[in-house]
């Protein structure tokens, strides 16, 4: 057993000392108050921190040095394309003209702002092959949520509401598919994949009759396929009178080359923090930006921002039909301006170079590690390669193992366990901003640590050893939540 | 991996233990040790009607939520409290103390299309 070597950093709270003070705080103009009085038994019930401001900036500088993030290293985290957010991104969206805007000010003051909304509208139209385009939504489960809004008032209104109560997800969907159908009051059923991992045809037909809402694809699926037969599906289901959506995650693998639109979807989401480089991790903001097809444009949330004749941007609130709001104002506004900077910088014939880099990168990877880590379906991946580690099952390693012993040799873990029809899965989405040196080296690191799966599995089944914490208890950390510093109890010094 | 003889098995997974009109149903520990460490099982109330195919309840792990599917219909006469505490007995003993409901069969018959302990076996290899 390999012992940690790593110090655990003490927080904050331990290096309080009654006090210190980090700031300066200049002479009031107003009558001042004891801080003490003003606030009482609450300054003592809460143990605030008191630190003096060397000591502070050394605290965080030292926890976000210990942090792991696309800055610092690859990170191949599947279906959540972490690929390098240029840093022209943040001097345009720092710009004051964009910064100091306030959400409240009249519409007419801000057709700057307008304008970079209708840009990037524009840039996704001619992407996606969609007729219209809202930002509103400000994650990709929440996008999804709003094309399902839509689709069941797209129903109601065409006097089906009632009957057609079941969305169908595939058994490969993000569970966020799901989850958003159960939210919108839909029924679920599941579609299952074939052998090859494209949608069961025979199974797709079981299913669909006059109860059918919408059909979710994700294409390419999550397991990094291309379905060729997408035309087909998208025909069946409007045969029966369903509407497809498509969840645009992966739609990293497609842009410039081919459209979801022209597949024949009605709606679809888009994460410009995936595929349009706004930052993604930590949080967001994200923007989770719908396309839909015009017949579902009187349902599309409001306001939408249009052109008058002049070409002067305009609100429509005129909107009976509409879903409504589905967040303040317009979404992530500044998510908007990062999005059409990236946009811009590739331009029409840049574009296509996304897509093309990403599916090479991961085929790169997938036949680098065919040996050690053979693909879950043999045939050329899109953007992501998705690979089993169920070889090594017997001897007691598994692909969670595999996983934690990346992170000692320097990297972020690919996606685990999903999608949950593949055996010990490994997802690993390179993304199109990696270097062939960087992708050998990682390549080098997961091939090492196959063989010591073989020759050694304890080294797997014990790592992480060079972090500050080593193999957490995944079931505990559910179930004894445990988010909150608290003195040490008196009784428990010894 | 155990997969004890005198269990009848369901390809998504379920083991069920006939007792006459009864039948005890639990996950196998093929199910368990695929799905990770449990963190909580939603199971029905006693006197639930089930149908065959239907989901019933769900098992969440660290990895996934997935659901129980009845693979009998019937009546839920006893489901195991203890399971809300200790959600670990399902990984430690899946095929005992991790036993999740048991259901009055309003049709015996159904077993007839159930896998034996070979079958299931063949299934999971």
């Amino acid at each position: 057993m390999t012992t940690r070597t790593v110090p655990t950093p003490t927080s904050i709270f331990e290096k309080s000392s009654p006090g210190r003070i980090a700031c300066n705080i200049p002479v009031a103009e107003t009558p001042s108050v004891d801080l003490n009085e003003a606030i009482g038994e609450t300054r003592d019930s809460v143990p605030w921190p008191e630190i003096g401001e060397l000591e502070l900036v050394r605290h965080f500088t030292n926890l976000s040095q210990i942090n792991y993030g696309i800055d610092t290293g690859f990170y191949p985290l599947g279906s959540c394309t972490m690929k390098y957010n240029p840093r022209i991104n943040e001097l345009t969206a720092g710009m004051k003209g964009f910064t100091k805007l306030h959400p409240m000010q009249p519409a007419e003051t801000a057709t700057g702002a307008l304008k970079v909304i209708i840009a990037v509208e524009k840039f996704l139209k001619e992407i996606t092959g969609f007729d219209e385009i809202t930002q509103q939504p400000v994650a990709g489960a929440h996008g999804e949520l709003t094309c399902l809004m839509m689709i069941k008032a797209y129903h109601d209104f065409r006097g089906e509401g009632e009957k057609r109560n079941v969305v169908l997800v595939p058994d490969s969907a993000h569970g966020t598919n799901p989850a958003s159908a159960a939210r919108c009051g839909y029924k679920v059923k599941t579609v299952h994949t074939d052998d090859e991992g494209n949608t069961d045809i025979e199974a797709l037909k079981a299913l669909l009759d006059d109860s059918v809402a919408a059909f979710m694809v994700t294409n390419p699926s999550t397991l990094g396929l291309f379905e060729p037969r997408i035309k087909q599906v998208c025909d069946m289901v409007h045969k029966a009178g369903g509407q497809v959506f498509c969840d645009g995650a992966n739609m990293n693998a497609m842009v410039g080359v081919t459209r979801p639109g022209d597949h024949g979807f009605d709606c679809m989401h888009l994460n410009l923090h995936k595929t349009f480089s706004t930052p993604h991790g930590g949080g967001g903001p994200g923007c989770g930006a719908i396309g839909l097809m015009s017949h579902l444009e009187p349902f599309m949330p409001g306001p939408v921002v249009k052109q008058d004749e002049m070409g002067i941007p305009i609100l429509d609130t005129e909107r009976p039909m509409s879903i409504g709001r589905v967040s303040s104002f317009f979404g992530q506004f500044l998510m908007a301006v990062r999005a059409l900077t990236y946009l811009s910088a590739y331009g029409r014939d840049g574009l296509p170079e996304i897509a093309r880099h990403a599916v090479l990168n991961a085929n790169y990877i997938k036949a680098r590690l065919k040996d050690v880590l053979p693909a879950a379906h043999n045939r050329p991946c899109m953007h992501e390669c998705i690979l089993t580690a169920k070889q090594y099952k017997a001897g007691g390693v598994r692909a969670l193992d595999i996983s934690k012993r990346l992170i000692d040799k320097g990297y972020h873990p690919p996606t685990n366990y999903f999608p949950l029809i593949v055996p010990e899965c490994m997802m690993i989405e390179p993304t199109e901003t990696e270097s062939k040196e960087t992708l050998d080296a990682f390549c080098d690191a997961m091939i090492e640590i196959c063989e010591e799966a073989v020759s050694n599995p304890e080294l797997l089944t014990s790592a992480p050893t060079t972090q500050i914490v080593g193999r957490l208890n995944e079931a505990a950390a559910v179930k004894k939540l445990d988010v909150k510093w608290q003195p040490p109890r008196e009784e428990a010094t010894v | 991996m155990s997969v004890p003889a005198d269990l009848k098995y369901t390809k998504s997974h379920e083991w069920l233990k006939v007792d006459g009109d009864t039948v005890t149903i639990g996950i196998t520990d093929h199910a368990q040790s695929e799905l990770g460490d449990v963190v909580y099982v939603d199971l029905p109330e006693a006197g639930r009607a089930v149908q065959v195919g239907d989901s019933f309840g769900s098992v969440e792990s660290v990895k996934t939520v997935s659901d129980l599917y009845a693979p009998v219909s019937g009546e839920v006469t006893e489901v195991n409290g203890a399971l809300a505490a200790q959600s670990e007995l399902v990984n430690s003993d899946p095929h005992g103390e991790g036993w999740m409901v048991k259901v009055k069969m309003d049709n015996a018959s159904q077993l007839d299309s159930l896998l034996d302990a070979a079958a299931y076996e063949k299934e999971i290899a």
